[in-house]
């Protein structure tokens, strides 16, 4: 039962890497480039929400839809005055770029919020009575789950499938994967390539504020380095599903968030980030596209 | 007036001169071919009336209208389409899936008429419309690569060396239908390296060497001429 109870943590962790891991696919998918910045965009979203509910008394719901709305513009805004004047620029130069960004955030996240750490609160409760109810219990109290686990690994199927559909049948999504695949031949289709990179940086930041707000639920500190470690094990996990593939960044994160729980149950906390990484370095060897990655495949 | 007026461009690729103050135009109706041998830069120009590339002289006026300067995405509701070299269909997505690519500028409702006359064209690509574009063969892809362009009703339909890597029934094939297409309406714009079957169908063309032209002609002056004969045509 205990192991049960290690497996759904690890599911509900592993959505979150998921939904953060989505971001970095669908940029890398389409703009070719790593937006190391979008792990703290996942913490601007976590605090436009806790101020939005803490300070301004604002009902939860309103909160995440305003830290939605605050993200998809920061998204957006990066693209267009970090990273749009670097189109033609080598990746190199567009990565340390990106580096520059994420410093950017977390200094800025420093100066508007300070370092206090802030104790998010949960919003994924049920009032009984006098006392609110942060779970449920199964098996005579064996296992508990809470709220935050269930609404994390169904806010994660949710964004899965309409993502899935989203690419598969709309206008904009189809150009997105043409774009991604070539974006010359998208543009002699007359599909505006500009747009739709920005479209894809405010999909992935608007995802990245719901991240926020999960992970926050489940692990309620808060600080401007908040997002830092999740952001590199959601791109980890993206890498280890196949970078660019929508699947494989479901996938990944699943499997990095349960071996990260497992390896911290059974192995050792201290351990648990190597055996994380070690277990990346192994598939990579194995399989050099990641699990679900499609080998690039030589121009005829 | 010509339909496409190209005058004195330039193009470079960073300190490469790829196109050396080319000019020539298309009339409506016709089939104009652009022929050369490997690296003569007619791919480069397609390029760049496309609005891929830029030319930093000169002018591309399109149906009365200055074009240079107009961004590649806005040109197909212009009326230009090009079939690039390599086809560079998009592989990951179904036949189907291309040919609304193709038609991303048109209004939804006509569009599964449009992918009823590429069908009629291409009956191959029906049989296939729901496979993905990287199992066709380079015959198929070629097609696939022509009714995607075809669905955006071009007025100009450029081509970048259609025959390339095709077996010879199916380069005849090819030829065909751009034959067929200018008959029904369509002006082309044909690059090629195989110059015989190219200036076969074309009513002019145009001779590129190393990033100008060389020489002009009607088609059947062309593959007359002992020089051409000589350079493109094997003897
Ligand atoms: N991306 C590029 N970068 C640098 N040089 C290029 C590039 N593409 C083409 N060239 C050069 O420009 C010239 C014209 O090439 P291209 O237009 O592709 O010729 P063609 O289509 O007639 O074979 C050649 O010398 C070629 O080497
Ligand atoms: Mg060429």
């Amino acid at each position: 039962m205990t192991f049960l109870s290690y497996l759904i943590n690890g599911l509900s962790l592993g959505s979150i890497y998921a939904i953060i891991a989505l971001g970095y696919t669908m940029v890398y998918g389409i703009a070719k480039m790593l937006n190391f910045a979008h792990g703290d965009v996942i913490m601007v979203g976590a605090y436009i929400c806790f101020y939005a509910v803490s300070a301004y008394q604002l009902p939860p719901p309103v909160g995440i839809l305003l830290a939605m709305v605050v993200c998809t513009v920061l998204g957006m805004v990066i693209e267009r005055l970090a990273y749009k004047p670097l189109r033609q620029a080598t990746s190199l130069a567009v990565l340390i770029t990106a580096i520059g960004v994420s410093y950017f955030l977390q200094n800025s996240a420093l100066l508007l919020w300070s370092s206090t750490t802030k104790i998010f609160p949960n919003f994924f409760v049920i009032p009984r009575g006098a006392e609110t109810s942060t779970g449920f219990s199964l098996f005579d109290g064996q296992l508990n789950i809470s709220y935050v686990t269930v609404v994390t690994v169904l806010a994660c199927l949710v964004i899965m499938l309409a993502l899935t559909w989203f690419t598969g049948n709309t206008r904009m999504g189809k150009a997105m994967r043409a774009c991604s695949e070539d974006k010359g031949a998208a543009q002699l289709m007359g599909i505006n390539v500009d747009t739709t990179i920005s479209v894809t940086f405010a999909i992935g930041s608007a995802l990245a504020a719901i991240a926020g707000v999960l992970l926050c639920s489940a692990y309620p500190t808060l600080s401007p380095t908040t997002g830092s470690m999740p952001g590199i094990k959601a791109f980890t996990a993206a890498v280890f599903g196949g970078i660019g593939s929508i699947p494989g960044a479901l996938l990944g994160g699943l499997l990095l968030g349960v071996i990260e729980i497992l390896a911290g149950a059974y192995i050792g906390t201290q351990l648990q980030n190597a055996v994380v990484f070690a277990v990346l370095i192994v598939v990579l060897l194995v399989k050099p596209a990641g699990l679900l990655g499609r080998q690039i495949r030589e121009k005829v | 007036m010509a339909m496409l007026e190209v005058n004195n461009i330039n193009v470079y690729y960073g300190a490469i001169h790829a196109i050396k103050d080319i000019s020539f135009c298309v009339e409506q109706g016709e089939i104009v071919t652009l022929i050369g041998a490997n690296g003569a830069g007619k791919t480069t120009t397609l390029q760049t009336i496309s609005g891929l590339l830029r030319s930093q002289t000169g002018s591309i006026v399109f149906e009365g209208q200055n074009i240079s300067s107009t961004a590649a995405h806005k040109l197909v509701s212009h009326g230009l389409a090009q079939v690039p070299e390599g086809r560079r269909i998009f592989l990951q997505m179904t036949v189907e899936e291309n040919l609304e690519m193709g038609a991303f500028t048109q209004p939804n409702a006509g569009i599964p008429q449009d992918l009823e006359m590429v069908f009629e064209q291409f009956p191959r690509l029906k049989e296939r419309r729901r496979q993905v574009a990287g199992t066709l063969s380079g015959g198929e892809q070629q097609m696939l690569a022509m009714g995607r362009a075809l669905m955006s009703h071009p007025k100009l339909l450029m081509l970048d060396e259609p025959s390339m890597g095709l077996a010879p029934i199916l380069v005849e094939q090819i030829f065909e239908i751009i034959r067929n297409l200018n008959q029904n309406g369509s002006t082309i714009l044909l690059v090629e390296q195989n110059a015989q079957m190219a200036l076969s169908i074309a009513h002019r063309g145009y001779v590129l060497e190393t990033g100008k032209v060389v020489t002009t002609g009607s088609g059947a002056e062309l593959i007359q001429s002992p020089e051409i004969k000589r350079a493109y045509l094997g003897g």
